[in-house]
């Protein structure tokens, strides 16, 4: 019974890390996920003058600079924008 | 000099009032002089996990409120010399007590004790503040679970945002065999997710249950969870402990069918 499951989905283990991983970033920032899609559809409009992009595959994240540790480290934004043609404008 | 230590999570029941219990007689069997303070005012636990119920006269709060000297409200422990016990109130609430309070009270018990543990209630509100006001550091425990992790990262925040800066995680209630069917959280993930110093992994142990139904700790005798807090006072006392090799728990049979999954190393 197992091994099917084991074949075709994602452990627990794995949809929890994914999940917290998240739901961490939102929480640490203090910024709700209606924000971060505000944020994420102002930076797609804004790109989408220059050049063709995948909005749908897009996505933006919150995280920590640097590896070490957390604490008085700045966090940055990281915009990962799938380019569908460099030089069509949607 | 002695530390002040508060042992907190954020979420009830991942095992605040076990470990504060465990390290602290732990402490206290190395020869160190140890206070542990239940501030969980209204909610009194951490007495009846150490087996000293019957012998509460005055707490934290009449101490405050100068209805006794500390050392009338210390109950001695039964195993121990070098170990007391400051219980909390049972039928007060949590605004009995302020921060500028616990620090002052804090500072008075500074020069009798090496070691003075802090066993904070669930939540952030007032009996958090005051948990943390008088703490030099602290220990975070949490349980290999979302919930518990999430509320975990809170707390850890609030911590930095006090001038903490020493913060070490707990890992409570490790189940190996969830690990190994890829069902649990292993211990590195929750280290990279919540990124903080891991002092402990507890497994799921019931003899923790067990320990707590006769109101006895059971850091340092031959269980797993007996093991696993010895070491995490061994840590705090500066020692470097290696992790526990949990394999040598593991049967024939389960060794054999592990082949096939991911093979993961057990940690105390």
């Amino acid at each position: 019974m197992r091994l099917p499951n084991f074949l075709k989905r994602k452990s627990s283990r794995e949809v929890a890390k994914d999940r917290l991983k998240i739901l961490l970033i939102s929480d640490r920032v203090n910024c709700s996920p209606e924000v971060m899609e505000m944020i994420k559809q102002d930076i797609a409009r804004v790109i989408s003058h220059y050049m063709m992009i995948d909005t749908d595959n897009m996505e933006i994240q919150i995280s920590k600079s640097g590896t070490k540790g957390r604490g008085n480290k700045n966090p940055s934004l990281y915009a990962n924008v799938p380019i569908l043609d460099l030089h069509k404008i949607t | 000099m002695s530390e002040v230590i508060v042992i907190t999570s954020g979420k009830g029941g991942v095992g605040k009032t076990t470990t504060t219990a465990n390290v602290g007689t732990g402490l206290a069997a190395s020869g160190k002089k140890v206070v542990l303070i239940d501030t969980d005012i209204g909610l009194r636990n951490l007495d009846v996990v150490m087996g000293l119920e019957n012998r509460i006269v005055y707490n934290l709060v009449d101490v405050v409120e100068g209805k006794c000297r500390i050392k009338q409200a210390l109950i001695r422990d039964k195993r121990y010399a070098g170990l007391y016990l400051l219980p909390s109130a049972q039928t007060r609430d949590k605004s009995a007590v302020n921060e500028s309070q616990m620090k002052k009270l804090i500072e008075q018990l500074r020069d009798q004790f090496d070691y003075i543990l802090l066993d904070c209630p669930a939540g952030i509100e007032q009996g958090f503040k005051n948990a943390i006001a008088g703490a030099d550091r602290a220990l975070v425990v949490t349980t290999p679970e979302v919930s518990a992790i999430r509320d975990a990262d809170r707390i850890i925040g609030l911590l930095e945002a006090n001038s903490f800066e020493q913060i070490d995680l707990v890992i409570n209630r490790m189940r190996y065999d969830m690990v190994r069917r890829g069902d649990m959280m292993t211990v590195e993930d929750v280290v990279d997710i919540l990124s903080v110093g891991l002092i402990g992994v507890v497994p799921d142990d019931e003899n923790v249950v067990i320990a707590t139904n006769q109101g006895e700790p059971l850091v340092g005798n031959h269980t797993l969870a007996g093991k696993a807090y010895k070491n995490i006072c061994m840590r705090i006392l500066g020692q470097e402990i290696p992790y526990l090799d949990l394999e040598q728990t593991i049967s024939f049979w389960t060794r054999v069918t592990g082949i096939f999954h991911k093979s993961q190393e057990g940690r105390v």
